[in-house]
C-alpha cells in the first residue's frame, strides 16, 4: 500500500505509521519539523517500511499545498491512502478576545485541511481509487464553552467530509472521518490525565482497523461514540449552563 | 501532579515535562536553570529514584535510528522500551542479552540502573552491551560515552540513576539466537541450602532464577523452585503477543495478608513443586511472567509496597540469607514469592549494584511498622558486606548507602565536576546524600 501522511510527526500519526510500516507499506511524509521528520523516516524504515520519502511544509501555507501534493503523487505514482493528521489545540480564552488568533487556529485546523482535501479530491478522482482518512475530533460534535474555536474548525472539516464522501463515491474513493477522544499526546501535555485518556498507540490500532474496514465515522476509543451521544442529547437549556 | 514509582511509595507532587524531541529537551535544560531535574523512563523503578519536583520524561525519545541486523546492533532513543526492541529483534534471530523481570523498561532506565538479568553470572550487566550512548549534561553539552571514550562518565552513568545527566540515545549490542523458546528445567529445593547448592551446581546454565517461599519457616526455610533456562534449538523466531489482563483499580490491601499469601504460596508449591525435566516455554513466560497482568502493583492497595532487593557476597551467602529470611519470617511480614539469583563478578561502574554472590528480592506491602523491620535487614546486609539495589530502594539511609557502595565518593567527585549545582537530583539522591537536600 502507498500512503501519504500529512502532519506525519503528530503522535497519533507516528503510532499509526508504525503499524503500517510493520506491514511493509510505502510512505510519503509531510510535516513541518525537519529533525522529527527525519527521525520518523528512519524509525519507519527500521519498523519495516518499504520506502520512505518526506518533505517539510508549514501546512498553514496553503499556496504550497499543490506543489507538495504533486511531488507526493510523482514519487508514489499511485496513492492508496491519504492520512491527514495535523492540528493544534488553541487557547480558547485568548481566541475569544482576539480574532486574529481565532482566525489562525481556524485556518490551521479547518481551512488548511479543506485546501488539502480540494486538491486530493481531484487527484483521487482521476486516479479512480483510494481512501482519504482525516483526523477531526469529538470536540466538533457539539460546541462547548471551554473549546468552541477548535470545535468549530473540526466540525467544519467533519461536515465537509460528509459531503465529499458522497461526491467521491462514484469515483471509488472512500472518505473516513476519525474522531479521537482524549489522547495523551504532546498536544495535550498540559492536561491532568484521568481514566478517559488513551495512548496514541491504542488509538492507532483502531484507526488502522477502521481504514481497512472502510468505515465512515470512527470514534476512538469506541466508547466516545456513547459519550458524545449523551453529550449531544443534553437539552440546550441545560447545556448552555454547563462549563464543560 | 502526583507521581510515583512502580511501588507507589513514596509519591511526590511534581511537574512532569515530556519534551517532544532531543532539541526540545536540550532547550528545557538550558532554559530552566533554576530547576533541579530528574529524568524518568518507564517508571518501573520501585522507589524514588525517578522522583523529584521537576521530572522530564523520555517518552517521546522513542524512535529507532538504525537496526543493523548483520552486526546485531540497534541504535535508538533512550525512551524506547525493551519489549519494542524485542519485537524487531526476534524475527531477525536477535535477542536482548540482558532482560529484567519486565519488558516494560526504557533503554535509559536500563542503562541508568545498569540492570541485570537471570544470566548475570554469565553475561554481567546491561552496560556490557552498551556500545555507546549520548548524554546531555547540565551544561547543555551532549557528549558520547563508551567503554573507551569518556570512560569515566560511562562508568558513572551506567548505574548512576540519572544523576550525571539525561541519556538521549544509545547503541546496543544484541545477541544472536537460533530460537527464543526457552528450554526450562525446574528443580525443587526443600530449603535454602539446597537452593543455593542447585544454583551453584548449575552455574554454567545460561539462565537461572529461584522462586523462594519466604513464608515457609523452620526446616523448610528458603524452600524454593529453581528454574534453569537455555535457548532452545527449534528455530522459533516468533514474537509472542500475549493479551494481558489489567488490575483496573487498587484492590483493598487487606486482601493481601499473611493467610491469603500463605494459601497462595502453598498452592503454588503444591502445583509447581516437583522436578520437571527440560521443557520448552515461551521466552516471556520465562523472563517476565508478571507482564501478563498489567498494573499488578495495584494488588498491593493504594498505599503501595516496597521491594527490598539486596546482594550478599558468596562467602557470606548462606548465613546472611538465612538471617534475613528468619527475620522476615518472625516478623510475619513475608511477601508472595521472593526471587533469588546468583550474581557473577562486579563490574567497574561506580554505582552498579551486582557483586559476586546471591541476590534476593522481597516484596512488602507498605505498613507503618514495616520500616523498623527493613532497618534491621539493612544491618544484616551491611554486616555481611552486602548492599541494596538503588532501582528498588525507597528508604535506605545515607550511612547504609555510603558504607555499602565504596565508590560513592568517586561518583560524587565526578558529579561535582560535571554538575556543580546538582541540577540532576532525585528524592533518592537527596536521601542518600549524593546531592544535598535543599529546597528548590
Ligand atoms: C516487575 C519488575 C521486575 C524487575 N526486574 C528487574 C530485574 O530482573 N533486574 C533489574 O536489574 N531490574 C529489575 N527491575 C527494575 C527495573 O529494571 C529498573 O528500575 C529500571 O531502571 C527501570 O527502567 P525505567 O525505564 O522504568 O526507569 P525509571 O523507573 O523511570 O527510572 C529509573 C532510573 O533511571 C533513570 N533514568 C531513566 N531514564 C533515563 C535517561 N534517559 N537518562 C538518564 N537517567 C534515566 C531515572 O532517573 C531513575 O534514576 C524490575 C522492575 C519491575 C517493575
Ligand atoms: N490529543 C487529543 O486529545 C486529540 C483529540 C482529538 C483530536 N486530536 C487531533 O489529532 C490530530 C493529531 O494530534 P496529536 O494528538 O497527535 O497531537 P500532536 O502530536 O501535537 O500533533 C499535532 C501535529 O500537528 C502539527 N502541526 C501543527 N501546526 C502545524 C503547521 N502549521 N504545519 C504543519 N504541521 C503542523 C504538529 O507539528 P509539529 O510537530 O511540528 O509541532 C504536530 O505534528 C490533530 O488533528 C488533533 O487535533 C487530538
Amino acid at each position: 500500500m502507498k500512503i501519504l501522511i500529512i502532519g506525519a510527526t503528530s503522535a497519533i500519526a507516528k503510532a499509526t505509521a508504525r503499524l503500517y510500516a510493520e506491514q511493509g507499506q510505502e510512505f510519503f511524509l509531510v510535516a513541518r519539523n525537519e529533525e522529527r521528520l527525519l527521525a520518523l523516516a528512519n524509525d519507519l524504515k527500521v519498523h519495516g517500511a518499504g520506502s520512505v520519502e518526506h518533505r517539510t511544509l508549514d501546512l498553514t501555507d496553503t499556496r504550497r499545498h499543490q506543489q507538495t501534493l504533486d511531488q507526493a503523487f510523482d514519487v508514489l505514482e499511485h496513492i492508496d491512502l491519504v492520512f491527514i493528521c495535523h492540528g493544534s489545540l488553541p487557547d480558547q480564552e485568548a481566541c475569544e478576545s482576539n480574532f486574529e488568533l481565532a482566525q489562525q487556529e481556524i485556518h490551521l485546523n479547518g481551512l488548511s485541511v479543506i485546501s488539502l482535501l480540494t486538491i486530493l479530491a481531484s487527484k483521487l478522482k482521476t486516479q479512480g481509487s483510494g481512501t482519504i482518512a482525516t483526523i477531526t475530533s469529538v470536540a466538533g460534535d457539539r460546541g462547548r464553552q471551554s473549546n468552541f474555536v477548535y470545535g468549530s474548525a473540526k466540525s467544519m472539516v467533519s461536515t465537509y467530509l460528509q459531503g465529499l464522501r458522497g461526491k467521491l463515491l462514484p469515483f471509488n474513493v472512500h472518505v473516513t472521518d476519525i474522531r479521537p477522544g482524549l489522547v495523551d499526546s504532546p498536544m495535550t501535555a498540559q492536561f491532568r490525565k484521568g481514566a478517559l485518556w488513551s495512548a496514541p498507540e491504542l488509538v492507532a490500532q483502531k484507526i488502522v482497523k477502521a481504514i481497512a474496514k472502510k468505515q465512515h465515522t470512527v470514534y476512538t476509543p469506541g466508547y466516545w461514540r456513547i459519550i458524545m451521544t449523551m453529550v449531544c442529547s443534553i437539552p440546550e437549556i441545560l447545556f448552555k449552563r454547563l462549563k464543560i | 501532579m502526583k507521581i510515583y514509582g512502580w511501588g507507589k511509595f513514596p509519591t511526590v507532587a511534581a511537574e512532569l515535562f515530556a519534551p517532544i524531541d532531543e532539541t526540545a529537551l536540550q532547550e528545557f535544560i538550558a532554559e530552566e536553570q533554576n530547576r533541579s531535574i530528574i529524568c524518568r523512563g518507564a517508571g518501573r523503578s520501585y522507589g524514588d529514584s525517578s522522583l523529584a519536583e521537576t521530572i522530564v520524561s523520555s517518552r517521546f525519545l522513542d524512535s529507532f535510528a538504525e537496526f543493523n541486523s548483520a552486526d546485531a546492533i540497534v541504535d535508538c532513543g533512550a525512551g524506547v522500551i525493551l519489549g519494542d526492541i524485542l519485537k524487531l529483534a526476534i524475527p531477525k534471530g536477535l535477542f536482548l542479552p540482558v532482560l529484567p523481570g519486565t519488558k516494560t523498561v526504557s533503554v535509559g532506565g536500563a542503562i541508568a540502573a545498569d540492570i541485570h538479568g537471570k544470566n548475570h553470572h554469565i553475561d554481567g550487566c546491561f552496560s556490557n552491551f552498551v556500545i555507546s550512548f549520548n548524554l546531555l549534561l547540565a551544561s547543555g553539552e551532549v557528549i558520547q560515552c563508551s567503554q573507551v571514550k569518556n570512560t569515566e562518565l560511562f562508568r558513572a552513568t551506567c548505574g548512576g540513576m540519572g544523576l550525571t545527566g539525561v541519556i538521549l540515545s544509545a547503541r546496543i549490542q544484541l545477541e544472536k539466537v537460533s530460537s527464543v523458546t526457552i528450554n526450562q528445567r525446574s528443580l525443587v529445593a526443600s530449603d535454602l541450602d539446597s537452593c543455593l547448592d542447585i544454583l551453584d551446581a548449575h552455574n554454567e546454565s545460561k539462565y537461572s532464577v529461584a522462586w523462594v517461599d519466604c513464608l515457609a519457616s523452620k526446616r523448610s526455610l528458603g524452600r524454593s523452585i529453581v528454574y534453569l533456562g537455555e535457548h532452545g534449538d527449534d528455530d522459533n523466531l516468533q514474537v509472542r503477543i500475549r493479551r494481558s489482563l489489567s488490575v483496573p483499580i487498587s484492590t483493598p490491601s487487606f486482601l493481601l495478608n499473611k493467610y491469603t499469601m500463605k494459601a497462595f504460596n502453598s498452592s503454588y508449591f503444591a502445583i509447581k513443586g516437583k522436578n520437571v525435566d527440560s521443557r520448552p516455554v515461551a521466552y516471556d513466560s520465562y523472563f517476565s511472567p508478571l507482564d501478563i497482568i498489567r498494573n499488578w502493583n495495584r494488588l498491593y492497595g493504594a498505599k503501595g509496597f516496597l521491594q527490598y532487593q539486596f546482594v550478599v557476597p558468596t562467602e557470606a551467602g548462606k548465613a546472611g540469607l538465612r538471617e534475613v529470611l528468619t527475620e522476615v519470617n518472625s516478623a510475619g511480614k513475608g511477601s508472595f514469592l521472593a526471587v533469588l539469583k546468583r550474581f557473577g563478578c562486579a563490574n567497574e561502574n561506580l554505582l552498579s549494584f551486582p557483586i559476586e554472590g546471591y541476590t534476593l528480592a522481597l516484596d512488602f506491602k507498605y505498613e507503618q511498622n514495616l520500616m523498623p523491620l527493613l532497618s534491621k535487614l539493612d544491618k544484616i546486609v551491611l554486616a555481611n558486606n552486602g548492599r541494596i539495589y538503588l532501582a528498588k530502594d525507597a528508604r535506605m539511609d545515607s550511612a547504609t548507602f555510603k558504607a555499602s557502595y565504596p565508590k560513592w565518593e568517586a561518583f560524587c567527585e565526578l558529579k561535582r565536576k560535571i554538575d556543580p549545582e546538582s541540577r540532576f537530583r532525585s528524592l533518592q539522591s537527596n536521601r542518600l546524600g549524593i546531592t544535598a537536600e535543599t529546597t528548590q
